[in-house]
């Protein structure tokens, strides 16, 4: 087994993360604008913008979802149980004692399986759940005469803001995790250059010299 | 009681606000004076004075086609020495406008609702300002298009009681008077009034201009601007910043460019409005029923050009045009009325009634609010509206309706609407507060006979109890000989004084704590609702994730050192 830096984070992945982070933070802004926390801006140039961003992050993520099935890519978020408890356990106790992170990121899997558990709940149930109440409340208009339709609006607008939250409390533990391990800037890097350190075996090793020279160094 | 002091208290309070600035100082000074001052000259309150040929013209529904110069037309070419007779002439060209005319609610006075089966109308309703016109004719029909009615003798059928001039003059010349003289003491009312050149008019007619409509819907209520608070003599001469449409340097519409008609007869009546239009613009030419915004804006009426107008297209399945784009009432310099107290008419000075006028509009007029004929007033400018549901139809509290003095104020004329009603929207109305005679015993409301030269008549006699009893005795209605006051609401939806786009209401308005539609109910309105529960819950999570990960690394960093340490 031989550590080497190869690449886990390709172009399109990088370019979707820090895409993605940044429509996200725009739209947090934006959307707590619209629902009355604070009136930085004005209120129409916060529709404004919300609604065109989440345009543009619907259509970022159609395209991740194209680019994760049709690269394979998915495959890194299935879940499993191996490790998982050792992780938690890692981050409940271990952590504090000065022990190693128990996960080695693997070639053909980057993340340690609560991460993957993780974004994965992300993809699945918060993504989804923001996607489609944000598509409903964008065409009330469609719906807005049948009946009860003010009390279905407030469910959506409940379940949206409520995922919102999520979301929000997701983005602070995540950046947090960057800081355990190795150090913040260790964990930024790779979604910078897109190259990390893997443990790789012989065989992998010599497939990516001979095939995917680009992807190591 | 002095007859000519008699006549100075109902100069100053009659039912049609003439506002006439030699008579208030006069009277409010108290003198109680012998006789009027030798300068006094009556004036309508809508000054007949000739409009400069020079004037823009305004754009009416028909756009005058020029085929025609009525100054040279052989009918017209008499001495008339009355009305009537100038009638007579136009009928004999215009052979079926008498009839059509006959049918509108200008001459009948009368409405039944198609939709909710009341009857309607001056002739029977009674409102929460001078409450009825019903006995009260030779007053009240002074804005009536007829020649005459001051009582039930009135004959609706014959042609040539029609006043053809008052809506087609286009001199600006004419004007009309009170149909009777009421109390004897009032004939100075009458004096020194310009006279008429009925031969002059009848040969300038034309399609109605703002001057003649306003002239009576400008000063309904009793006074310029008093009922509506979006209808006043500001829209006589209105700049762009008042009213986009009538701006006399623009657009220049009169009434009639919106309020189109067909055989004589309007549209966009207040008995039964039209609260969502989604027919729009429909094919050239062929809406002469509406005069809704949607018939010439369409129904997407903000242009595709920007994700906020599209949004703001969506509001308009339920947020009426007139909610954003009538940002706020009496917007023009002139008041209009909020609150009338009727329990305090009848005070005397000396003996006499007064007046008082506490109250200076934006155009510098000094309003009344206190008339002794009339109780106390209180005014407003620049009013935000009340908005809710609306679905265009009004059920009136009728003199028959048996009225329930447990739950006031009444709504004389309660708006019907709600979100679940898919033909409803949001619309602004102007809230007017009362507080008139009612009969207590029946829990109904009254006719009072207010104008009259008689002993019963309020207007000179300040008798509730007299002017109630021969009120309702002569519209042979039941009222038990007792009276009492009770608090009543009437709502004025309102469409006129459309702003300039960059004046209408914003986002922010409505979609905030506090803001405009804060009582509107039945619809989640983003930054005005929210769930508290998901907000605080909410916030504890994410303040919970940050001081669970602030916890974590503290311990993280203690543990460390105490590790290095050991």
């Amino acid at each position: 087994m031989n550590l080497r830096q190869i690449m886990v984070y390709t172009r399109f992945e990088r370019f979707w993360h820090w895409a993605q982070m940044a429509l996200i933070f725009a739209l947090l802004f934006t959307g707590f604008r619209i629902h009355g926390f604070y009136e930085l801006i004005d209120f129409r140039t916060a529709v404004t913008w919300h609604t065109g961003i989440a345009i543009a992050l619907v259509l970022l993520w159609i395209f991740a979802i194209f680019w994760h099935l049709t690269t394979g890519t998915w495959k890194h978020y299935v879940p499993t149980t191996e490790g998982l408890w050792r992780v938690a356990q890692f981050y409940a106790f271990g952590i504090f004692k000065g022990e190693k992170h128990p996960y080695r990121k693997a070639y053909w899997r980057k993340h340690n399986p609560l991460q993957a558990l993780t974004y994965l709940a992300l993809k699945l149930v918060l993504f989804p759940l923001v996607w489609i109440s944000g598509i409903a409340y964008l065409l009330y208009f469609l719906w807005e005469n049948v009946r009860d339709s003010g009390e279905l609006l407030s469910g959506v607008a409940f379940v949206h803001t409520a995922v919102a939250f999520a979301i929000l409390a997701f983005i602070i533990v995540h950046i947090y995790l960057f800081t355990t391990g190795h150090s913040f800037v260790g964990h930024v890097k790779p979604m910078v250059t897109g190259f990390d350190e893997v443990e790789l075996s012989p065989e992998e090793e010599a497939y990516l010299e001979k095939d995917e020279p680009g992807h190591i160094r | 009681m002095s007859k000519i002091k008699l006549h100075i208290v109902l100069l100053v309070g009659l039912a049609f606000g003439y506002g006439v600035s030699a008579t208030a100082a006069f009277a409010s000074e108290g003198e109680g004076a012998a006789k009027p001052p030798a300068d006094f000259e009556y004036h309508p309150p809508y000054e007949p004075v000739l409009e400069p040929p020079d004037m823009p013209p305004q754009h009416s529904d028909k756009e005058p086609g020029g085929t025609a110069d009525h100054s040279k037309f052989e009918a017209l070419q008499k001495d008339f020495k009355s009305g009537p007779e100038v009638t007579k002439a136009c009928l004999s060209c215009h052979t079926e406008a008498g009839k059509d005319f006959m049918k509108s609610v200008h001459w009948t006075w009368e409405y039944k609702n198609p939709v909710t089966g009341q009857l309607l109308g001056k002739k029977h309703l009674i409102n929460t300002f001078c409450t009825n016109a019903r006995g009260n004719e030779g007053a009240c029909a002074q804005c009536h298009a007829g020649y005459g009615w001051v009582d039930d003798t009135f004959d609706f059928t014959d042609q040539t009681k029609i006043d053809c001039l008052v809506c087609h003059d286009n001199t600006g010349l004419y004007y009309r008077m009170p149909q009777s003289e009421g109390n004897a003491a009032c004939a100075i009312m009458f004096e020194n009034a310009p006279p008429l050149d009925w031969k002059r008019m009848a040969q300038h007619v034309g399609m109605p201009k703002r001057r003649n409509c306003g002239q009576c819907h400008f000063y309904g209520g009793g006074d310029d601007g008093a009922k509506h608070g979006d209808l006043d003599s500001s829209l006589f001469h209105p700049g762009k910043a008042l009213d986009v449409h009538m701006d006399e340097k623009g657009l220049n519409f009169s009434c009639a460019a919106c309020h189109v008609t067909k055989h004589h007869q309007w549209a966009g009546s207040r008995y039964n409005v039209i609260a969502k239009d989604t027919e729009g613009t429909g094919k050239p030419g062929m809406r002469r029923d509406v005069a809704t915004c949607e018939s010439c804006h369409g129904t997407e009426p903000h242009p595709d050009r920007s994700i906020a107008n599209l949004l703001l297209n969506n509001h308009v399945e339920r947020i009426a045009c007139q909610t954003c784009h009538v940002p706020e009432l009496a917007r023009g310099g002139v008041a209009t009325m909020t609150d009338w107290d009727w329990r305090t008419a009848g005070k005397l000075k000396d003996g006499f009634g007064y007046f008082e006028h506490n109250y200076t509009q934006g155009n510098g007029k000094h309003r009344k609010t206190y008339k002794s004929i009339k109780g106390d007033f209180k005014w407003g400018e620049n009013l935000p509206p009340q908005y809710d549901w609306f679905n265009g139809q009004m059920i009136y509290k009728t003199i028959d309706t048996k009225l329930d003095p447990s739950h006031q104020p009444v709504a004389i004329n309660a708006y019907q609407g709600s979100p679940d009603d898919p033909s409803s929207r949001i619309w602004p109305f102007k809230r007017m507060h009362t507080i008139q005679p009612y009969d207590k015993g029946n829990k109904t409301l009254v006719y009072m006979h207010l104008w009259g030269d008689d002993e019963a008549a309020y207007w000179g006699n300040y008798d509730f109890a007299k002017a109630i009893e021969v009120g309702m005795k002569e519209a042979d209605k039941p009222y038990s000989g007792k009276y009492g006051f009770i608090e009543t609401y009437s709502f004025w939806p309102s469409t006129h004084m459309v702003a300039p786009k960059q004046d209408a209401l914003a986002c922010n308005d409505c979609h905030s704590r506090n803001g405009r539609l804060e009582g509107v109910r039945g619809v989640y309105i983003p930054g005005r609702d929210a769930n508290p529960w998901l907000d605080r819950i909410g916030l504890l999570v994410v303040l919970g994730a940050l001081v669970g990960v602030l916890g974590h690394g503290l311990i993280r960093k203690i543990l460390r050192k105490r590790g290095d340490a050991a």
